[in-house]
């Protein structure tokens, strides 16, 4: 129950955070110079077109009457029509979602799959040869720019080896499997390599606390120890770290997405920023922000649920 | 009366770079059934190693490199952790000093107690049953509800009776208390020391007692061993070795303690701090403090020798009962 007018709560608060996000979203992209319909007609346009083009989207109206129009809209869940492709911008975003979805989902899999039990195994062998080679491993990762590695991850896998596809999301479970494991990989890297040094941490700081010893002492399988006592103490503070990495992997699926030719959100997004269609970015914007908020929400109940100490 | 436990010449080294830190060089005794056996020395002295090498919990880079460790006529040191897990929380239990740290913080206490009863058959019923059962053996006020509880919402005094449930929860044969009470206020370490007599009575376990309080040692204790830099002292039973104690560390040790009844002597103090266990200097590691240092106690490692029946001291000038002239005994 608590658990419940808590959740409630932080729903209430997210209004007005909302509210705010509603003005950037709708002031920055405007704040760019380039004209939408001067872009969509053409350099060779005359002005008179242009102005007709203006006319018809309501782009000629002041903007504190655009802005109003955007937010009935989102109050209606309705983002209005994309002005480049002239469909419901929420129907390109349905579309597009479930790729992006699929490449952080998979982006975090990976990670997990990589920094748990890399994590583990170098916090308890501590300054071994694994240890060293891990954590230069990882200083790497962090330091090598994503959209260059995907770029060498792709010539070499895509162009050299031909094993795995260039771009596009293939067809059938398999074929989008092989074109989802480089983009998720080339994703992955930082934040499996983040991951694993706070879990390398975490567990070099859990090894040597009583607690484990004591647990030890009745008796127990190291299998037990490795799980009950020592992971899921470690998985705390890791559990923040991964939520502020996947807002942040929703963010970089505009490199990922761009260099892979995936149709989501953030190819969605780069082309529409390209092609200045105000009511495509001011959407993406706002339902990202929807979506980190979100996560971040899930991330703080999962929290107290992972650590009773902590009290709403 | 029998043998449970006994340990003889063990050796725990630590190995950092190439330094070897000697946390337990040559110690050897022995606990009986049903007794309380005390070790006694100050901080970095070894006693904590000794015990948990008992339970084989050294922690990296540790190792015991020699000795024996005879629980009941067999040897532990060469057990693997495997065959160690069914001595461990069986046959011998232990409690550590910080009962702050020693629960872990994300686990019901429910939990933290089943786990000591891995590999009985018991349905989740008879557990708790034990469980409650357990707690109220401790003195853990309506048990039953507070199962469910984490270890924060106790307090430190609990916390330590939470430690003594979990690890009698399968009425092991020896207790290993490793400080039990010195993270604790003054009106509860009683409490607990009480605890544990009464509870090692009505279960006929034996106990190692592990601390720097002489006090503990005279309330508690039958036998005990005097440690000082990983070695043996001194080992007696507890009557003989405050009213007659031959290592100058013991009787040093002793004279440090108030007397109490509000005479304000100055307390003495033992000159020094101890060595360093990596650099141990030549002949007997207590000489350098010793205030009966002669020449032969720089040069030459004096041997346990047994000065009376039962009575086994490591120094030169055993029998000379160290010009201890004019002592009173301090306690009982």
């Amino acid at each position: 129950m608590r658990q419940f007018n808590y959740i409630f709560k932080r729903m209430i608060q997210m209004i007005p955070v909302l509210f705010v996000i509603s003005l950037i979203a709708f002031f920055i992209i405007r704040l760019v110079p380039g004209d939408p319909a001067r872009l969509m007609l053409g350099e060779k346009a005359t002005n008179d077109a242009v102005a007709a083009i203006r006319l018809k989207y309501g782009l000629d109206r002041p903007l504190p009457i655009q802005y109003l129009k955007f937010m009935r809209g989102v109050l209606h869940f309705d983002f209005g029509n994309s002005l480049k492709f002239q469909v419901p911008v929420w129907n390109l975003i349905v579309s597009r979602l479930p790729v992006t979805l699929a490449l952080t989902f998979l982006s975090t899999a990976i990670s997990l799959l990589i920094s748990i039990p890399v994590g583990y195994y170098s916090g308890t062998h501590k300054g071994g040869f694994f240890d060293r080679l891990s954590n230069i491993w990882n200083l790497t990762a962090i330091a090598m720019p994503t959209f260059w590695i995907g770029l060498m991850l792709l010539i070499f896998f895509g162009i050299v080896l031909k094993i795995l596809p260039v771009g596009g999301i293939g067809g059938g479970f398999w074929g989008h499997l092989k074109s989802f494991i480089l983009p998720a990989f080339t994703q992955s890297l930082m934040t499996s390599a983040l991951l694993t040094r706070n879990i390398r941490n975490a567990v070099v700081d859990i090894i040597s606390q009583d607690f484990v010893d004591f647990a030890r002492s009745k008796g127990i399988s190291e299998g037990e120890i490795k799980n009950k006592h020592i992971l899921k103490n470690a998985m705390i503070s890791t559990v923040t770290l991964l939520s502020m990495r996947m807002a942040y992997m929703l963010g970089g699926s505009i490199i990922i997405e761009s260099i892979f030719a995936l149709p989501g959100i953030g190819k969605l997004t780069i082309d529409a920023i390209f092609a200045r269609d105000y009511t495509v970015v001011q959407a993406v914007v706002f339902i990202f922000a929807i979506v980190v908020m979100v996560i971040n929400l899930i991330t703080d109940v999962l929290y107290s649920i992972l650590d009773p100490r902590v009290k709403y | 009366m029998q043998k449970l436990l006994e340990v003889i010449d063990l050796k725990t080294y630590f190995y950092a770079g190439d330094k070897i830190i000697k946390a337990v060089d040559g110690a050897s005794f022995e606990v009986r059934r049903g007794e309380t056996f005390g070790i006694v020395g100050e901080s970095g002295c070894g006693k904590s190693q000794t015990c948990r090498s008992v339970l084989k919990l050294i922690r990296n880079p540790g190792k015991i490199t020699g000795g024996r460790i005879l629980y009941e006529g067999r040897d532990v040191v060469p057990l693997s952790n495997r065959q160690m897990r069914k001595i461990r929380g069986k046959e011998i239990s232990a409690i550590f000093q910080e009962p702050m740290t020693s629960l872990n913080p994300i686990m019901k206490i429910r939990d933290q107690i089943y786990e000591g009863f891995k590999g009985k058959n018991m349905t989740g019923e008879q557990k708790e049953e034990r469980a409650v059962e357990l707690l109220r053996m401790v003195g853990i006020p309506s048990p039953k509800q507070r199962l469910n509880d984490y270890p924060h919402q106790f307090s430190g005094g609990m916390r330590q009776r939470i430690m003594i449930a979990i690890a009698l929860g399968s009425n092991p044969k020896l207790l290993i208390a490793d400080e039990p009470t010195t993270a604790l206020d003054v009106t509860i370490q009683n409490q607990i020391m009480v605890l544990i007599n009464d509870l090692k009575d009505k279960m006929g376990m034996s106990v190692i007692l592990v601390t720097h309080d002489l006090g503990v040692i005279a309330q508690m204790c039958e036998r005990v061993a005097v440690m000082y830099a990983g070695k043996i002292v001194e080992m007696t039973d507890t009557v003989t070795l405050f009213a007659k104690p031959r290592h100058p560390y013991t009787y040093g040790l002793m004279r440090s303690l108030p007397a109490g009844g509000g005479n304000a002597e100055k307390l003495y103090t033992i000159e020094g701090t101890i060595p360093n266990l990596a650099e141990l200097p030549a002949g007997c590691a207590f000489a350098p403090r010793c205030q009966f240092a002669a020449e032969k106690c720089r040069r030459q490692e004096p041997k346990p020798e047994e000065a009376e029946k039962g009575h086994w001291v490591s120094c030169h000038c055993l029998n000379r009962t160290c010009g201890l002239k004019g002592l009173i005994p301090v306690l009982k």
